[in-house]
């Protein structure tokens, strides 16, 4: 049992940690001794610069490879600078090269974060040596097929020369999406524990939720277009269907399957039958209401993007669709940046709330 | 009704008396009851037929029998989560209605809430009754009781079986119940961690002079704790026989002990062995009470 607790206590990593400098330190003292396991551990500041190498590579890449093929780049403000894609690019690169080594010197703290940075390392010199590699081939000697893969250059490019166009949809697009999604997880979770709890509900909800749940709510914009007052009702209105089915097939499973001898176990224990349906039967169904949210999630940005695309006067969506008509692929693939970033974003907070709400989980699964 | 009053009735060191002592109301009456499953068949199944039983209070039974016996079905009825067919079920003279706080029931196991910590598991019924603010001081006493401290803020999942049994019991006992109702508490712990927890369980016993009705499928532990055995057969379920155990002392490895063991086995063999057909072919029938109803089902097809 105490080994349990204390094995609880310690992260796995810093025991990675404390395993790989207690084979390094070894190795060094022993000088290979018979019988003594030799890992080579990198030194931590060789770390640190083994991460950003990848970032500086770009960066030599950048601007000492022959630039072959003829690329202009157009100047554009961002904020107070007046500069191309080309320069911001180089900017960009020598900005994660110190904030990767600002991140190692932050990490020195605990052998916990040192772990994970150390960890981190590989990966972080992979994208840099992507990214020049993405260079070499979309700018400098242009193999990629143009103008549909410009280089990195020519991405941050739309950056600067229509940054604020950008930042203007991107929060068209988040403002679409919180409206859309919160609205469609509340409902789905209320219908949910409904269906999961009543069995009248059950057996008059749960078909019709069945059958048009399984229809994408984008079929249903030709009617959400001509039904709604504006067309960011429209949006909403279709962001809601596509959040609110997930959530609440889910959370109606997550309820029916309480398990019989926890429900029994709270009537002995003197608890009603409204105190069992919120302490019991919704605390069960939580896990399940999260896999709920985590579908609509993905099947929300689908949504939104598609929806955007026909009929909207904002958004990421919309810009794509506009950036089509006059063949500007660097913006298409700048928006695609900005949507990984918005996306990833909401998917992390909403990890971060799973994590909290289901702690009592962690360690029972993987 | 106290203790002492049993004590000089039966003249007994600290059991009360086999046999129903006069002058003493029983605690729990249990009279004439009958409850039937209907299997996925259609046929019907006697979980138990004319059962009658009287507890006294401060008593310790042992409830033993095959499996499919009935045993559970008798401790679920007490308890209230299930209704008899046939006779009648009071605590105290109250006719039982539905689960009551007062009457505790300890499952076999995974009945603690997997989201709530040691510490809000054994809160649950004060919680759950509205009392947790008046009785918030309790929580620690009875983790102490059970030797839990240290443990409070782990989650069911993180403890040991033989702990989170422990934790289910003092969920139980914090209501304040007039009888514990376990059912095979032991049942899936290791002999050690079980031989630890019986010796707990007699403590609280003797400290609070407590009803327990303990559900068991082993001789040893029914002996051990039990100032009666109640032998129960299947099919039907009912009351084959019941033992009064006069130990002088607690002791597994004394003469006396063996003694009992072997007379209890013998009783036990026969329909032991009746019921080892039955258990091999059974299937996990949905009928409402698998575990108690599936074993002697197909037997009785067989027949």
């Amino acid at each position: 049992m105490s080994s349990l607790i204390t094995d609880l206590t310690v992260p796995p990593a810093v025991r990675a940690d404390r395993l790989a400098r207690a084979n390094a330190s070894g190795a060094n003292t022993r000088g290979g001794e018979a019988g003594s396991r030799r890992v080579f551990v990198l030194p931590y500041p060789l770390t640190v610069v083994f991460t950003i190498g990848g970032f500086l590579i770009a960066e030599l890449v950048s601007v000492f490879f022959p630039q072959i093929a003829p690329v202009t780049f157009t100047e554009g403000e961002l904020w107070i600078f007046l500069l191309t894609g080309q320069e911001a690019y180089r900017g960009l690169l020598v900005i994660l090269a110190i904030a990767y080594a600002l991140a190692g010197i932050v990490d020195l703290r605990s052998a916990q974060k040192r772990a994970y940075y150390r960890s981190r390392a590989p990966f972080r010199f992979a994208m840099g040596i992507a990214l020049a590699l993405w260079d070499i081939a979309g700018t400098k000697l242009q193999t990629l097929p143009q103008p549909f893969f410009p280089g990195p250059a020519k991405v941050l490019e739309a950056f600067v020369t229509d940054g604020g166009y950008i930042v203007l949809n991107t929060l068209y697009s988040t403002r679409l999406f919180i409206a859309g999604f919160i609205v469609g997880v509340v409902l789905g979770v209320v219908t949910g524990v409904l269906i999961g709890w009543f069995d009248k509900a059950y057996y008059w909800v749960f078909p019709v939720l069945k059958i048009t749940g399984v229809i994408p709510s984008v079929a249903w914009m030709p009617f959400a277009l001509t039904l709604m007052p504006t067309p960011f009702a429209a949006a909403v209105f279709l962001l809601v269907i596509a959040s609110w089915f997930p959530v609440a097939f889910l959370t109606a499973q997550g309820i029916k399957s309480t398990p019989k001898m926890l429900v029994e176990a709270a009537r002995t224990l003197g608890a009603s039958t409204p105190y069992i349906l919120f302490h019991v039967a919704i605390p069960n169904a939580t896990p399940s209401i999260f896999t709920g949210i985590g579908m609509a999630n993905s099947l929300s940005f689908l949504t939104l993007v598609i929806s955007e695309m026909m009929g909207q006067p904002g958004g990421l969506g919309y810009y794509i669709d506009q950036a089509k008509a006059w063949s500007s692929y660097y913006k298409i693939l700048a928006a695609i940046v900005v949507m990984a970033i918005l996306f990833s974003l909401i998917m992390k907070i909403i990890e971060v709330v799973r994590g909290r709400v289901l702690r009592w989980q962690k360690g029972l699964v993987r | 009704m106290s203790a002492i009053e049993l004590e000089h009735t039966a003249g007994n060191s600290d059991r009360t008396p086999a046999d129903a002592p006069h002058g003493v109301n029983p605690e729990l009456s249990i009279e004439h009851v009958s409850r039937e499953f209907t299997a996925p068949d259609g046929s019907i199944v006697h979980a138990l037929s004319d059962v009658s039983l009287s507890i006294f209070p401060g008593e310790l039974v042992s409830i033993i029998g095959p499996s499919g016996c009935g045993k559970t079905t008798l401790l679920r009825l007490i308890a209230g989560l299930d209704k008899p067919q046939d006779g009648t079920l009071s605590l105290a003279g109250e006719p039982i209605e539905g689960p009551n706080p007062k009457r505790g029931y300890v499952f076999q196991q995974g009945s603690l809430f997997p989201w709530l910590t040691v510490e809000e598991n054994i809160a649950f019924g004060l919680k759950a009754q509205g009392i947790y603010r008046e009785r918030k001081a309790d929580v620690a006493r009875y983790i102490d009781m059970v030797g839990l401290r240290g443990f409070e803020q782990a989650y069911p999942h993180q403890i040991s079986g033989g702990m989170a049994q422990r934790v289910a019991i003092a969920r139980a006992l914090i209501d304040h119940p007039d009888v514990l109702l376990l059912d095979e508490p032991m049942g899936a712990l290791d002999s050690f961690t079980r031989a630890d927890l019986q010796d707990r369980l007699l403590d609280i016993w003797e400290q609070y002079h407590m009803t327990m009705i303990l559900v068991t499928h082993d001789v040893d532990e029914a002996i051990y704790l039990g100032s009666r055995v109640v032998i129960m057969t299947p099919r039907p379920g009912r009351i084959k026989e019941i033992v009064p155990i006069a130990l002088d002392a607690r002791d597994r490895v004394s003469d006396e002990f063996a003694a009992y063991r072997k007379q209890l086995l013998k009783k036990l063999h026969f329909d032991a062995h009746e019921v080892h057909a039955g258990n091999s072919a059974a299937v996990a029938a949905s009928v409402q009470e698998p575990a108690t109803v599936s074993g002697w089902d197909t037997a009785k097809k067989e027949d």
